[in-house]
């Protein structure tokens, strides 16, 4: 095929048309895709499964939508069931899985299989890479489906299964849980590959009947109380589960049985809406008619072979996969039941059971039936765990808890995030259920049965008006406010055990909290913990702490907020929010109603954190304003239930996601488009990223996020641009070239973007040629900016994403840049100049595209200098990413190569959302007054992002600017409206809720060390710019010196000569020299100005979980891999090498280590490693004979290997982009790549750590 | 002559006043979420340098005309307001940059200058109003 070649007249300096045509027939001449290419793609397995995720959200929307038009009505259907009934379902609906807990001891053991099941669920999708990625769109739900699925039960099943109509109680459509859809999905999944097992957890027909029993037995649960430590309620959970599971799984078996085969019948996703409604429907009648359940589960013998395993073995399990949380795929769990129990003491782990535990509780307490009360949300996490523990108590408690998790934090199995998330939610759980049950529950062991249902409803409301005195208000009876520093269970496992022991009604008041135990920083040698930092868990009682949105999400850099700004001054401690608000979540909750319910002064979102002031009038937490609730609010979708506007999905989850109706649009929905604008000079033709690119596009034009009208479209430059003209009907492409940069038009604006579909061979036969067409090339200059004003012309009526591949410096036209680092300047100590962009063009271009809803994202592949500071800007006003690849080379530098591959994979296939603005609300009184991140702030709090992506972080620092004495509790609220790719308008809302405190120990005992060094890091990126850089290293070592001088002064009792820092603090001293000797603030060592500034846009638009491992990397001894604390991942054994510290003196030379720098692995092998470990797990007989570069582990079928390998799979299947692996060699030049991450070392230009803590005494003392 | 100086003084801060007004009431506006920064910014910026150079030309005339007390009075602002100017960064959009009004309080600051602008000119306008008059009489 020929290019046809318009040349356009335009021609001032154009070229002449010969030199096209010839262009045009090298094309020809070549085959479309050179043998040479490498499939790189192939390696990319893990990276996959997040990308799939997205879309699969995508598409469960869709299918959800359709359903929720159905059940929309659902409140009408709703008046037919019986109030009672109401309750339950909503419960049900929701917490149904909870409440079922409590069901009668034979029950719970089938709980517990129902927990595994979920567990699996969720995880399935990672272990099968072939399930789709609607899997984790449908995990929330899916985990909603199972607990209703269980209510249902047999009876239900019976009953209504096969009729549409509970269906149609819409209640689910209605609120929107077409995530419940998902849950089906998951559950399907999980019974595929654990047919009998997944359904057990259904029993949940069976809770009914035991809720009758449940209620009797309140007192069971009580151990889970204070679930503070996780680690204690585990404890206490084991010994109880064991008995009850013979009995409780036979029955539950039985009704497993029945359950399961309900969810053979749904079998397929579609119908899985379906089914889902079906459930809950079913539930519904369940709690109506709980005998009848009770016996239907009875009655079904059905399979429930899983049960069995599930109960009290699974129990532990579920706790092991609790503790997983942070890993993503914890699902493998329910596989391994007995080993987990071995290693319930884990605290994650534990957590999960106390969570179990605590349901069942919770349940005890309030007789009344449906129990499926919040607190499933939690357990969820742990899923499993709680199944066991609580036994089957009402429906499958299970699901719902997934969901929430998902919900909240994600946290579970997809997280990209991973480690975080999962650790906040376990604690709040278990404490819930504790105080209710009191000790006597823990005699209970059986008594878990028990775990009626009727706790949640009173709980809830309570919690809720309350709201505003969090501690306090934990609505049950028996449950104390807790005082003191519960927020840290799992530091005091032993503590926590004391007080849930104690009943869990009285709270650790504990003397001091962990958090502000002194900790004396030069004498303390191991200051690094053997395991990953977790965020602290906010100081809130349990019923708060349950809700409260996931720390992946959500992050604030004092859990507690001082009252006043003189209180925080005090501190001398950062106060921001870091946020990562459209994360790939598993399980979310999405929201379909007529009114989204919000305050009417301050546009609040309704939010678990209001109060309702009585059943028709709330009080927004922000404001304080009084609102109705709106008459369609007052039912419930999930339960079908009216009257119960507190119980509402929305008032239940804290991350949720509503649709939008068109009052939130402006115009129509755009469609998904997407603009290729690619450099073609020389120097790009050179460094061969073309082939990369277009094959990369070419495997990935299917997984496009978008749907029937994405457009899609290409542009070339060098001196001239080049437009190509695929319009439907074309033989080939047309090339049309426009000379005049100038004053640059668009030759065909009609066919330069074209519809996706029509569109595709065109497409493919322009990707295939595109990387031969400008082989002979002669063109170096870089016409850039006047490319992008095409770009902006041709996008500007539609909005979308422009992705510019730049490879040097743009020497034409408007935005040209002259290069401005002096490379003698490298090492400077002094100053570093040109941080800063050169022009407002770049600028001024990417706040007109934003203005047109469109984002510029900027791929860097150069080898020389090209003013990053000033393109960059291109990106950043723009909401877009920035990549950059140093010395990139297709040839030369094949781990840039690989790395541009995979980047390149994640980003055309990750979720997107459009058109987006987001605003964050807080609690009057506080003010936000400096945002960090991609954006335009538009207005005050409202952040205009054209386009939004699942890896774009923001900060935001917050001031107290009215005192907070007469609230306890401030909530933050964002809420991220945008067009997904499917077309449809959504808004997503993350709130969290803190504590106000009035002591300054209350004030560093919150401290999220973590949070606040990325916050830092933020600011100081802003000091560097706009005054220099050594500003910016001045104010770190401030925050320091004057953090650890008040806290000594004001807080610490001991002697002053001793640098003391409260434990939250102890890490801040060496994550702040980290950042000393990051890329973009370090000084004295040669830094490439580019580079710098690359680090710097990272850290700016990086979320937290990303940028701490960028900060400090995780340093692991891998010669030594033992199964010792392992966890099991989806069949996998996946080993837990502890932490070292980055210090050369945890090297030895005979060791192996590997260090997890985020976006890039090192494997260091020593001189003197062992050469059985070279040889089983790099497959080379000596160290002598590895190579030097070498980039990949082989698969070896031994077992040092296996575990190598599944441990670096483990830590990529955390992250979405899939890290470059590096063997370094003792010897090899590389090596210094991997000791400049060493940071606790001395270097010629920087302290060591200790030398470092000398440095900040000394300034204490000053 | 010297009834000359101050009348063109006077309508120079006639118009200094009105321009301090208009930044106060847009700043206002951008505070209450009336404009967007972008537009904000662009119909600042317009501004700037005709406000620089109307307050320039006054105090040169003060000098030129030998009102010492005056001109000192003057140089500080006019100082002011040409450091401003000089100092933008180089990639920022003026004086006023979208990108940054939001962040670090720059819009309070902004507005605290405005305000304390607007005092001093009015000050200056009935400084100049008596010596007009004086200088009237004088005549």
């Amino acid at each position: 095929v020929e290019m046809v070649l318009l040349y356009v007249v335009t021609a001032k300096k154009g070229k002449l048309p010969d030199d096209f045509s010839s262009d045009a027939h090298s094309i020809h001449a070549k085959p479309l895709y050179p043998a040479s290419l490498p499939c790189q793609f192939v390696s990319n397995g893990p990276a996959q499964n997040p990308m799939q995720v997205p879309s699969g959200y995508g598409l469960h929307h869709q299918n959800y939508i359709a359903p929720s038009g159905h059940y929309s009505q659902g409140p009408g259907k709703m008046t037919s069931l019986p109030l009672d009934a109401q309750r339950d379902d909503y419960y049900s609906g929701l917490y149904t899985v909870p409440t079922q807990n409590v069901v009668p001891p034979s029950t719970a053991h089938q709980q517990p299989g129902a927990q595994q099941l979920y567990g699996r669920g969720p995880p399935a999708p990672h272990v099968g890479g072939s399930t789709p990625g609607s899997f984790q769109g449908a995990a929330s739900s899916a985990s909603h489906l199972h607990t209703s699925a269980s209510q249902p039960h047999s009876s239900f099943v019976n009953h209504y299964n096969s009729p549409a109509m509970y269906s149609a109680n819409s209640s689910v459509a209605s609120q929107g849980f077409p995530s419940t859809c998902g849950h089906y999905a998951m559950s399907t999944v999980s019974n595929a590959a654990y047919p009998s097992v997944s359904y057990p957890s259904l029993p949940a027909g069976d809770p009914y009947g035991q809720v009758f029993t449940s209620q009797n037995a309140p007192a069971v649960r009580p151990v889970t109380d204070r679930s503070f430590s996780g680690p204690n309620t585990a404890i206490s959970h084991p010994s109880p589960l064991p008995p009850p599971p013979s009995q409780q799984q036979h029955q539950q078996q039985s009704l497993s049985g029945y359950n399961t085969l309900s969810w053979s019948a749904v079998g397929l996703p579609s119908t899985q809406d379906s089914l889902l409604r079906n459930h809950t429907g079913s539930l519904a009648t369940a709690n109506n008619n709980p005998a009848n359940t009770v016996a239907d589960s009875l009655s079904c013998p059905v399979i429930q072979n899983v049960l069995p395993l599930k109960s009290s073995p699974v129990a532990p399990t579920v706790l092991s996969a609790a503790s997983s949380a942070r890993m993503p795929p914890p699902a493998s769990h329910p596989v391994e039941p007995v080993a987990s129990v071995t290693q319930p003491s884990e605290l994650p782990q534990q957590k999960g059971m106390q969570y179990g535990d605590y349901v069942n509780n919770q349940a005890s307490s309030a007789p009344t039936p449906l129990s499926s009360t919040s607190d499933d949300e939690e357990e969820e996490e742990e899923d499993e765990e709680a199944g066991v523990d609580s036994s089957s108590t009402t429906s499958s408690a299970s699901p719902m808890p997934n969901s929430y998790d998902a919900l909240e934090g994600g946290s579970y199995p997809d997280m990209l995030s991973s480690s975080a998330s999962s650790p906040a939610p376990d604690p709040a759980p278990e404490s819930d259920p504790a105080p209710a049950p009191t000790p006597a529950s823990t005699a209970a062991q059986p008594s878990k049965l028990p775990k009626p249902f009727g706790y949640g409803y009173p709980t809830l409301q309570p919690g809720y008006q309350n709201a505003a005195a969090p501690l306090g208000a934990s609505v049950q009876p028996g449950s104390p406010a807790y005082s003191g520093f519960q927020q840290y269970p799992q530091q005091y496992p032993g503590m926590s055990q004391l007080s849930s022991s104690l009943g869990g009604l009285s709270l650790q008041s504990a003397p001091q909290p962990e958090s502000l135990r002194p900790v004396n920083l030069t004498q303390e040698r191991n200051i690094l913990p053997g395991t990953p930092v977790w965020a602290p868990v906010p100081n809130l009682n349990l019923e708060l702490k349950k809700l409260n949105c996931s720390p992946d999400s959500f992050r604030c850099t004092l859990t507690n907020i001082p009252q006043t700004q003189a209180l925080l001054n005090k501190a001398k401690l950062p106060l921001g929010l870091l946020l990562h608000p459209f994360r790939d979540l598993t399980q979310l909750p999405v929201i379909t109603s007529n009114t989204i319910v919000r305050c009417r002064s301050c546009r609040t979102y309704i939010n678990p954190f209001v109060s309702f002031i009585d059943q028709r009038r709330w009080k927004c937490n922000l404001c304080y304003r009084v609102n109705d609730v709106p008459e369609e609010f007052m039912y419930n979708p999930l339960t079908r239930s009216y009257g119960e506007p507190h119980k509402r999905p929305e008032v239940q989850n804290s991350t949720v996601e509503f649709i939008a109706s068109s009052d939130y649009m402006l115009r129509p929905p755009q469609p998904a488009v997407y603009l290729f604008v690619l450099d073609v000079s020389h120097n790009a033709v050179e460094a061969g990223y073309l082939t990369i690119l277009c094959q990369s596009l070419l495997e990935n034009l299917d997984k496009l996020p978008g749907d029937s009208r994405t457009r899609i479209g290409f542009m070339t430059f060098d001196s001239t641009i080049h437009f190509y003209n695929l319009q439907e009907g074309l033989s080939q492409p047309q090339m049309l070239i426009v000379s005049d940069i100038d004053d640059v038009f668009l030759p065909t604006p009609d066919s330069l973007l074209v519809n996706l579909y029509e569109s595709k061979e065109l497409i493919k036969d322009l990707l295939s040629a595109l990387p031969h067409m400008f082989t002979n090339t002669r063109e170096t200059h870089s016409a850039l900016g006047p490319a992008l004003q095409a770009a902006f012309k041709l996008m500007s009526p539609t909005g979308g994403r422009v992705s510019v591949f730049q490879t040097q410096l743009p020497s034409l036209g408007a935005g040209l840049l002259q290069s401005r680092e002096d490379p003698n300047q490298r090492s400077s100590t002094k100053v570093v100049q040109h941080l800063g962009p050169a022009t407002d063009f770049y600028k001024k271009l990417a706040l007109d595209c934003s203005g047109q809803q469109t984002a510029v994202d900027l791929f860097l592949l150069s080898s020389q200098y090209s003013d990053l500071a000033s393109l960059a800007c291109m990106s950043k006003y723009s909401a877009g990413c920035i990549y950059y690849y140093p010395s990139f080379h297709y040839t030369h530098n094949p781990s840039q190569a690989e790395k541009l591959q995979k980047d390149l994979k994640r980003y055309l296939t990750r979720k997107i959302g459009f058109e987006a603005v987001m605003r964050i609300r807080c609690t009057k009184g506080l003010s936000m007054h400096t945002f960090h991140g991609n954006f335009f702030v538009r207005s005050t709090d409202l952040l205009s992002l054209a386009n939004i992506n699942p890896d774009a972080g923001f900060a935001v620092q917050l001031s107290i600017e009215e005192s907070l004495t007469d609230t306890s509790l401030v909530c933050f609220q964002t809420a991220l409206l945008y067009t997904s790719s499917k077309g449809e308008r959504r808004i997503r809302v993350h709130t969290l809720c803190l504590p106000v405190v009035s002591s300054l120990a209350d004030v560093y005992a919150g401290v999220d060390v973590q949070a606040a060094i990325c916050l830092l890091a933020n600011m100081a990126v802003d000091r560097s710019v706009s005054s220099s850089l050594s500003d910016a290293r001045d104010a770190l070592v401030n925050a320091v010196v004057d953090s650890l001088s008040a806290y000594g002064s004001t807080v610490s009792s001991l002697q002053h000569s001793a640098l003391v820092a409260p434990s939250s603090l102890k890490l801040f001293p060496l994550y702040v020299l980290a950042l000393l000797k990051q890329k973009a603030f370090r000084t004295g060592t040669s830094t490439r100005l580019d580079d710098r500034v690359y680090a710097m846009c990272q850290i700016k638009s990086q979320p937290l979980v990303h940028l701490m491992k960028m900060i400090h990397p995780n340093l692991y001894r891998i010669d030594r891999l033992t199964d010792e604390g392992a966890v099991h991942v989806n069949d996998r054994v996946v080993p837990q090498p502890p932490l070292q510290k980055l210090s050369a003196e945890k090297l030895t030379r005979e060791g192996a280590f590997l260090m997890d720098c985020g976006s890039v692995f090192y494997i260091w092998i020593g001189k003197g490693c062992d050469n059985n470990f070279i040889e089983d797990v790099l497959g080379y007989p000596n160290f002598a004979s590895i190579p030097q570069k070498m980039t990949h582990l082989p698969e070896l079928d031994t077992l040092s290997s296996e575990r190598a390998r599944s441990f670096i799979t483990w830590l990529r299947d955390s992250r979405p982009l899939s890290p470059v692996l590096h063997v370094v060699k003792d010897e090899s030049p590389a090596k210094t790549e991997f000791f400049q991450h060493l940071i606790e070392d001395r270097t010629e230009a920087a302290f060591s750590y200790y030398e470092f803590l000398l440095h900040v005494q000394q300034q204490i003392c000053k | 002559m010297e009834a000359l100086v101050f009348v063109f003084s006077l309508f120079d801060c006639c118009a200094l006043i009105f321009l301090s007004v208009y930044f106060i009431i847009t700043l206002s506006d951008l505070e209450c979420d009336y404009i967007n920064a972008r537009s904000c910014c662009s119909k600042l910026n317009k501004w700037v340098i005709p406000e620089l150079i109307g307050h320039t030309i006054v105090t040169v005339l003060m000098l030129l005309s030998l009102h010492w007390f005056i001109f000192l009075l003057n140089l500080p602002v006019a100082t002011w307001n040409i450091y401003r100017y000089i100092m933008v960064p180089s990639g920022n959009m003026g004086v006023f940059d979208p990108t940054e009004i939001h962040n670090r309080g720059q819009l309070k600051s902004h507005m605290k200058e405005a305000m304390i602008k607007l005092g001093f000119h009015l000050l200056c306008f009935f400084m100049y109003l008596y010596s007009m008059i004086l200088a009237l009489i004088n005549d």
